[in-house]
């Protein structure tokens, strides 16, 4: 279980609970909170569940696989700390997590 | 004015499927797809990657399931309305009309929507000020490339297309080629080309920068670049290309009073009738308690929607159930009886 903490684009914090297991994504979506599309469904196929990582949790987090990154390429508004929330799996390490969800994920 | 019982929206595996059904119980359809080609996700998104949950079928890739969805519906010669996207819907008395964005026109008993999660569509830069210049000195696509012979091309993205086109333009155009990484996702090969170019000074690669801002009246003018670091390098350019893949869109589908949830159409789970009567939907694009975004699930809910079709397009008369091993009729619809 760790806490996961999501900035909207609006100014809105939502701080939420996810099972270790679940995705950064499937966190977001299972508590609608905005701006995070996952128009795949986790399949790393197509860059709408982007998120701004915190730099403390940078690397702290699962390594990119090789598919992200070209992912990320197609991503509104990619930055170095971009990562897709659905390849961040959460567990006890990652209890405090902070994410910043972009104004767009198209 | 294109008549059938059956408009299929989607050309993917579950619409394909879908349409399978639907002859095996003697309706005729049509399809519309806004890609080029018949397939889906599974064409655009994932070709070549295998795919093991397909029932029966132990591993396939994307590409060989499309192939064998246009083999097994073969027999019923189902007509395909490619590029184009559905946009207006009307009702005439106990028919459907719709109208695509090419002005060809539907009349039809029911609708099928197996769009997936929308329409492709090409995902565009998130500036602003581009959206004057598409279409003039801006482009996501490229129809007519002579327009670009001795002029200065600037190419943002590093996938396939960004390189393929960066390498084909730079023999009669001066091309900067701009990526937000060191990687590219294009073939490796590509990639070494590009780079060859640069360094014999026939391409300028800037990688690690993307698009800043636009400069121009009527057409652009320059264009500036914002390295990670925050440098910024402004150049003079004639054209903007932007190849950052395509985007799934619902389009025009969300004005025709579908009952929307979660950018998805709620559906029953009897015959997956939509809201609306004689308006179907099924596959990824459909949700319903449970729903998996299985393509096995939505082969279920496109024999079941085919079912649901039949007492719109034959009010008269009553649909048997039959299995194709033993019913003469579904084997002379598919050709096959002897």
């Amino acid at each position: 279980m760790a806490k996961v903490t999501y900035n909207t684009h609006d100014s809105k914090t939502h701080t939420i609970d996810i099972q270790n297991g679940l995705s950064v994504m499937e966190g977001a979506v299972q508590n609608d909170i905005p701006g995070i599309d996952a128009d795949c469904g986790g399949g790393m196929a197509c860059a709408t569940c982007h998120v701004y990582v915190n730099e403390e949790w940078l690397d702290k987090l699962p390594t990119k696989e090789d598919g992200e990154e070209d992912m990320l390429d197609m991503a509104f508004e990619p930055k170095q700390n971009s990562r897709l929330s659905c390849q961040l799996i959460i567990s006890d390490e990652l209890d405090g997590l902070v994410v910043n969800i972009p104004s767009k994920q198209a | 004015m294109n008549k059938t019982d059956v408009l299929i929206i989607g050309a993917g595996p579950t619409g394909l499927f879908c349409a399978h059904q639907l002859g095996i119980i003697g309706l005729s359809c049509q399809i519309v797809d806004n890609l080029d080609k018949a397939g889906g996700q599974c064409i655009e998104l994932y070709p070549d990657k295998p795919i093991y949950d397909i029932p029966a079928i132990p591993e396939c890739t994307g590409e060989e399931l499309t192939n064998n969805l246009l083999q097994q519906i073969k027999p019923f010669d189902v007509k395909f309305h490619l590029n184009e996207r559905v946009e207006k819907l009307k009702k005439v008395e106990n028919r459907w009309h719709i109208k695509t964005s090419s002005n060809q026109e539907f009349d039809v008993a029911s609708i099928v929507i197996a769009g997936g999660v929308g329409s492709f569509e090409p995902r565009k830069f998130p500036l602003k000020e581009c959206e004057k210049f598409e279409g003039k000195s801006l482009f996501y696509s490229i129809k007519d490339k002579s327009i670009f012979k001795d002029k200065t091309i600037s190419i943002f993205g590093g996938g396939d297309s960004a390189l393929d086109w960066a390498i084909e333009l730079s023999n009669t155009s001066k091309v900067n080629l701009i990526h937000r990484r060191d990687g590219f996702s294009g073939a490796e090969s590509s990639v070494q080309k590009v780079k060859e170019l640069n360094d014999q000074g026939k391409l300028n690669l800037y990688t690690k920068y993307q698009i800043g801002s636009l400069a121009g009246n009527e057409k652009i003018d320059s264009v500036t670049i914002k390295h990670d670091d925050g440098e910024e390098k402004e150049f003079k350019t004639d054209y903007v290309l932007g190849f950052f893949g395509l985007i799934m869109q619902l389009g025009p589908i969300l004005d025709w009073g579908l009952n929307i949830n979660k950018k998805t159409i709620e559906v029953n789970t009897e015959n997956f009738e939509t809201n609306i009567n004689g308006i179907f939907a099924i596959g990824d694009i459909c949700s319903y308690p449970g729903k998996l975004k299985l393509i096995l699930s939505g082969f279920h809910e496109g024999a079941l929607a085919a079912r649901g079709c039949f007492k719109y397009a034959k009010p008269d008369e009553k649909l048997r159930f039959e299995f194709t091993t033993t019913s003469k009729a579904a084997q002379e619809r598919l050709g096959v009886k002897k």
